[in-house]
Order: structure tokens, then sequence, then C-alpha cells
């Protein structure tokens, strides 16, 4: 019956203070019709994970560019899996290494990972397929 | 069966089934009104305050102050902020719990923020309905936040017991413009930013305004200051709600506030499914097509169109 939108919850946990690159990728999904919900600077962990199940969301996306990255993607989704919320996909921004996104990915902390330079539409994209895909996986199972 | 499980989570407050119900609801899901129904017994118990204003006004710090002293009430505390979304994409950017992140982590606050999705009063369609899930997980108040509004995004004071019209000190003006439709709806004022120049200039222009409309109101919308930098004048805010609540009560208006409120909802109810039932069998049928070309060609006209239509659809349908 009705549209199902996607919704995305873009948080900046931690401490440094640059939010440009969040607020641009949230401004291409909200162009590419989604639902943003935009929790601004120095979130906790715990903050981000409770706005996500508040909010019901289908993505998180986090913006990190203090270094922190290999302890708060792990940590967030210890708190997902912790609240029953693991089906909320995690995928990240940032000046994260090579290594250590390929480490993210193969733990299962991330989804995927995005650095500079990456075309805000390459996003848009990767986000709808995801989706397509985890809507007509829960079509097959029921 | 998936429904019983997310109304038993409402229910007994679990926050992950609470915000489910309330995406269900916001994406028209089939099985919305079967939820809404089997919670419809468990609600009426909490008070819904409304937060309007114009953008920028400080809306979400003072719902933020407001939860501040609601929770040191020991009152547990839903709050739905809407934000409007995109008339050309149909995204939108959800910034209202950026001010409300001192309450993030208070299990006793439920906060959802809500894109306008078309609607043009200022809340969603399904506002309405979310107020109904947080009232049925046991929520002493809601806030309800509004988009920031011009003049006649009115909605809010079908759902608020109290509404809230948030205004700044930018001069006479400001009030002015927004005098026909915003400025009658309020229970109580607002004028926040109190600290900069020109609000008493702003809380005499109310006080006129009110003056104008002469003695014979019942109630008179008292006016408080505030600065939600520091808080001050917050608690006169509650206190001016508070009194509100009271005279609703006293006066037996809350009784027929819910009462009216009650009446429309049904009205809307079935409307809404005749609605549905008829345009689930004329939309897109080549017959309709058809008919549609008549008209623009002037064999025939629209009224006797809509009618012969109307005819041959079946309306039992709505029944089910």
């Amino acid at each position: 019956m009705g549209e199902r939108k996607i919704r995305v919850l873009v948080a900046k946990p931690g401490l440094d203070g640059h939010d440009r690159g969040a607020k641009v990728v949230a401004r291409a999904l909200r162009d590419a019709g989604m639902e943003v919900v935009y929790t601004g600077l120095h979130q906790t962990p715990e903050q981000v994970v409770e706005a996500a199940i508040q909010e019901d969301v289908d993505i998180i996306g986090l913006s990190i560019l203090s270094g922190a990255h290999m302890t708060i993607f792990p940590r967030i989704c210890e708190l997902l899996k912790e609240n029953s919320a693991g089906d909320i996909m995690v995928i990240g921004g940032g000046i994260i290494p090579e290594e250590d996104i390929r480490e993210l990915i193969s733990n299962g902390n991330a989804s995927a990972i995005f650095t500079p330079g990456t075309a805000t539409s390459e996003i848009v994209d990767w986000i709808r397929e995801a989706m397509r895909e985890k809507v007509s996986h829960k079509e097959g199972v029921s | 069966m998936a429904d019983q499980r997310i109304v038993d989570g409402v229910l007994s407050g679990d926050r992950r089934m609470m915000a489910r119900a309330i995406s269900m609801i916001e994406n028209e899901d089939k099985d919305k009104h079967r939820i809404l129904s089997a919670l419809f017994p468990h609600t009426g118990k909490a008070y819904v305050i409304g937060i309007t204003g114009a953008p920028g006004a400080g809306k979400s710090s003072l719902v933020d102050r407001l939860l501040s002293i609601l929770r040191s009430r020991g009152l547990t505390v839903g709050v739905i902020a809407v934000d409007p979304t995109s008339p050309f994409t149909g995204g939108a950017i959800l910034g209202d719990r950026i001010r409300m992140q001192e309450h993030a982590l208070d299990k006793d606050v439920f906060i959802r923020s809500m894109g306008t999705r078309g609607s043009l009063g200022g809340l969603s369609r399904a506002t309405k309905d979310a107020i109904q899930v947080l009232d049925a997980s046991g929520k002493d108040v809601v806030v309800v936040e509004t988009v920031g509004v011009g003049q006649s995004e009115v909605d809010i004071i079908k759902y608020a017991d109290t509404t809230l019209v948030v205004l700044t000190p930018a001069g006479g003006d400001s009030v002015q413009t927004i005098k026909a439709g915003i400025m009658e709806i309020a229970d109580v004022f607002v004028v926040n930013k109190a600290d900069l120049p020109g609000a008493d200039r702003t809380v005499a222009e109310i006080n006129i305004m009110l003056d104008l409309g002469g003695a014979t109101r019942p109630w008179r919308p008292p006016i408080v200051r505030t600065v939600t930098i520091d808080g001050s004048g917050t608690d006169e805010m509650y206190a001016a709600i508070l009194r509100h609540s009271e005279y609703l009560k006293e006066s037996g208006n809350l009784e027929r506030l819910r009462k009216e409120r009650t009446r429309r909802d049904v009205v809307d109810l079935i409307e809404y499914r005749i609605k549905s039932t008829v345009w689930e069998q004329v939309h897109g049928s080549p017959e309709f097509d058809d008919v549609v070309a008549r008209i623009v060609s002037r064999e025939t006209d629209p009224y006797s169109a809509a009618l012969q239509i109307l005819r041959q659809v079946n309306l039992d349908r709505c029944k089910e």
C-alpha cells in the first residue's frame, strides 16, 4: 500500500568537530528521497544506538575522522546486537586506512566504508542496492 | 502473529517495537489499523502538549528544557518532532534530536522524528496515530513539535491538549505577519530568546492582540518569557501548562475537546475507507481515462460523470 521510505541515521561519534562531510552526505541522501535523522556532533556509541532504535532506521552512517574507528565501529555493532537490533546496517566514512577497512568489513563491524573522494551518488546507489537485497531477503523468508 | 508481537511490545514499553509500530503507521502498512485498534483500549491517559512556531524560534530547545522539567517530576515522556519533507524528492533531514541529546539515554524518554510526507498542516498524517502508540506504551506526557510554521499550519490543535506558540523578539512585524492563524491557537504564548532586545515589545504586541479579542474568552493565554540557553522562564512555562490543563479539566473542556476529536477521527476514518475503496476501483481503469477524455472534449461534464462512475463502484468492499 504505502511507500516504504529508507531511513538513515547520520551520526558523528567521537571527539573531532569536523561535520562538513557528514552534512554533505546527509544532504545527498535527502536529495535521493531518503529520510535522514541527523544527530550532530560528539555522539557516544550508546547515544547512536539508542537513537537508531527509536528512529527505526535501516542504516547507520558514521563519520569518523579522529582515528577512533577501530573502537567505535565494533562497539556500535556490539550494542546493536545487545539490543536485538543487529539487522540495522552500519556504514561509515572518513579517513580510514585500507587495512582497517578490510578488517572492519571482514569482522562484520561495517558493511561498507567510503573514503574521501567518493562520489555521493556511489553512497546513494550502495544504500539502495543494500536495501533492495534486505527487502527481497525478508520476503523470501516469510 | 507479527501484529501481536508488536502490540505486546508497545504495551510493555519495548522501544524497538514502539519504533516499528510507528514506522508501520508512517508507511501505511496493511496491518496498521489492526495494531491501532488493539492498542486503543490502552490509550487516553497521556497528556498531549503541542509546540509550534516559526523556524528557528527555539522549539526543539524548549522541548529539551521541558523534558528536563517533566523528568524531574518523575513523568515519562514521548516526543514526536516533525520536520519538513522535500516536495521535490520526498527526502528529509530530521534534525530536532540534536537539541535533545541530554535525554538520549534516558529510558523513560522516547523521541521520534518524522517527515511531513506531503502534509501541509505542520504535522504528518501519521502524527495522530504515533501519539496513540506513545500513549499506549504508558508515557505520561506526549510532546509534539511541529515543523517551523508560517501562518496557517494549525493542525496541532486537533491533537494537543495544550498548545504552546513560540515567538521571538524579532520586532512587531513578526507578530503582525503571523497574526491570522497561528496567533489564535495558543493556549500559552512563549516569547523565547527573551534576552534579546525587543522582547518587551513582543509581549506588549501579544497583549494588545489579546485585548482586542474581547474579554469574553474564559481562558486568556498567559505569556511567558524564556531563554533556553540558561533555562530561565522554563519553570514558568511549565506552570502555565499546568494551569491550562487544570482549567481544561475544571471547565469540562477537556472532556468536550476529546469528544470532538473522537468524532472527527471516526469521520476521517470513514472518509478514508470510502476514498481508498473508490480509488482502488477507479484509478487507472481504461473506462476512467475514457471518461476524462470525454469531459475534456466537452462531451459530458464532470458532475454527471462523477455520479455515473460512483454508481458503478462497489462500496461494499469498504465494509470488510
